[in-house]
């Protein structure tokens, strides 16, 4: 290929290939085009120094860089607790107690705490923590397990029946699958219970079924049926329905004995993101947390009950 | 040399042995050592092969795509680390033939919802997400609640993973059906066998909530429950020995 044909009319050299007559132009990469490719290879190659890039056989070489992206994000984290800053540690210190009382470290506490719970808790509480059939509501101040702040911590940690050794642990039989009580027993109590949160109910039915309350049902829901917050029993006297509030859904509960699981968040969140969290579910529930009363006028907090079927 | 090309490029055969030759380089030197290298896959505490409810999930989890949507990566970057949890490492899908990784960032990350929800919530979510989530955009799987488990090819399947390199050992395979049977009663005495085999970290429980029956819903709960729940975290250090890249 020593001598090599010029094109007369363009002045550029051919391939030396001819097609009928027809011959190509072996005209040269654009200069930019080539500049920039030359570059790529350049960088490559530093790349290659200063970042981790070749396997080896027993590794891999680190570049000079050391960079990692493990240990970056260790570092980033690092730097997103001191971005937090002084109200973040204040959180980890301080008891639940002074974070409400204080109005600066409180708004903190439900900024962080409304982002915590619409990670976690949302998907079974609700967005607004009105909760559904099944989840409690958390806007009203009636409480299964408690609703002081150390309760409400406590039940957040460990959770509800979660396999966590300090868990709330209680389990409601299941009366009509089990064969405890006949099926007729089981459609009588449910009268009773109708008639004990303050509704019309089948008289006949309702004093059939008041020795087996009181033998049954007592132990845990009191003679009143008032409920008890040490062995999660609900008040079955006020408006609040974990289960549904109709015969069909108490009828159901009396049956299966339903007992739900809230899983244990003390080891998926650390302390400050807990203490944030109680904070925030207490300042919304409206915050006495005292043990809920024959019939509670709060019952119906927000928009969001779901579970108080009317 | 580089005045001849010519004669390289004129010859098919040749032009192919070439290609060939140039990018077998970059496989060889990419994606070879990384079969052999030791810590690729990092030293942990707690991963286990799947049992075989577990692994009975993971095949029905495959089969209606839920990667498609969700993903089981959680990347070493703070605001997923914030809100998923710890990273995912190379070793908590070591037994995942294939792997469930995905791609699609559609749905929330998976990689640790293992015990993140009850399972009363899973079975709502399954049938209806609208019912608790009202904003979602997942389609129903209330199929799952009434149809059963088919198990019968469960003892081959776990056969075949065997020899792609997950450690069912004989006494696995041959118990799976009893093993998976053990895991969705809680009342099971096969439960003790069960985690024997398989280590204490199994749970065994009604994950549908139907003692009566072994349903899909059984089986792809078990396996949501246990997804990212394996590894000792307390015991991995970014630090140390290989675990830093």
């Amino acid at each position: 290929m020593a001598q090599r044909e010029k094109d007369q009319h363009s002045g550029t050299e051919t391939t030396g290939h001819e097609w009928d007559g027809i011959k190509e132009l072996d005209t040269p990469l654009p200069r930019w085009w080539l500049i920039i490719w030359y570059a790529t290879i350049v960088i490559a190659v530093v790349y290659w120094i200063l970042m981790p890039a070749w396997p080896t056989l027993n590794g891999y070489t680190h570049g000079i860089l050391h960079a990692s992206d493990r240990m970056q994000v260790e570092k980033d984290l690092a730097a997103l607790k001191a971005q937090r800053g002084r109200q973040g540690v204040i959180l980890q210190q301080a008891s639940l107690e002074e974070i409400e009382k204080d109005p600066n470290l409180q708004a903190y506490a439900m900024a962080a705490g409304q982002a915590i719970f619409g990670d976690n808790c949302a998907p079974c509480h609700g967005a607004g923590g009105g909760g559904g059939k099944g989840y409690a509501n958390l806007r009203d101040d009636i409480w299964l397990w408690g609703g002081s702040l150390d309760q409400i911590r406590q039940t957040i940690t460990h959770g509800v029946r979660s396999g966590d050794p300090e868990a709330h642990v209680s389990q409601m039989p299941s009366f009509g699958r089990d064969g405890l009580l006949k099926p007729n027993e089981v459609d009588d109590l449910t009268e009773y219970v109708v008639a004990l949160s303050h509704r019309k109910a089948d008289a006949a039915a309702v004093a059939r079924a008041a020795p087996i309350f009181s033998q049954q049902c007592a132990a845990c829901h009191g003679p009143q049926g008032m409920g008890n917050q040490l062995v999660g029993a609900p008040n079955l006297t006020d408006t609040d329905w974990l289960y549904g509030s109709d015969r069909q859904s108490i009828h159901d509960q009396i049956w299966f004995g339903r007992g739900g699981v809230m899983p244990a968040w003390g080891k998926r969140l650390d302390e400050a993101s807990i203490k944030a969290v109680t904070v925030y579910v207490h300042v919304n529930s409206g915050g006495s947390g005292q043990p809920s009363g024959p019939l509670p006028t709060t019952a119906v907090a927000s928009p969001m009950s779901s579970n108080v079927t009317p | 040399m580089w005045l001849n090309h010519g004669k390289l490029e004129r010859h098919s055969l040749l032009l192919i042995l070439g290609i060939v030759i140039v990018i077998s380089i970059g496989g060889l030197v990419e994606i070879a050592p990384l079969f052999f290298i030791e810590n690729t896959i990092e030293k942990v505490d707690g991963m286990r092969p799947y049992t075989p409810l577990e692994l009975a999930g993971r095949d029905i989890y495959v089969r209606e795509g839920c990667y498609l949507c969700h993903s089981q990566m959680i990347r070493p970057l703070k605001d997923e680390v914030e809100r998923y949890g710890h990273y995912s490492l190379a070793a908590e899908s070591m037994y995942d033939h294939p792997f469930q990784w995905g791609s699609k960032r559609l749905g929330p990350d998976l990689s640790r919802v293992g015990g993140k929800y009850s399972d009363s919530w899973h079975r709502d979510h399954l049938i209806n997400p609208r019912s608790v989530v009202p904003e979602s955009i997942m389609p129903p799987y209330a199929f799952m609640a009434n149809r059963p488990l088919d198990y019968h090819a469960i003892q081959a399947k776990m056969s075949v993973l065997k020899i792609e390199g997950v450690p069912y050992t004989d006494d696995m395979i041959a118990n799976a059906k009893a093993d998976l049977e053990a895991q969705a009663d809680p009342f099971s005495a096969g439960g003790t066998k069960l985690k024997a085999r398989y280590g204490a970290n199994v749970v065994q429980r009604d994950f549908h909530g139907e003692p009566t029956k072994i349903t899909e819903m059984d089986a792809l709960v078990a396996y949501l429950q246990m997804l990212g729940t394996l590894v000792d975290f307390s015991k991995y250090h970014p630090e140390r020995g290989g675990n830093s890249r």
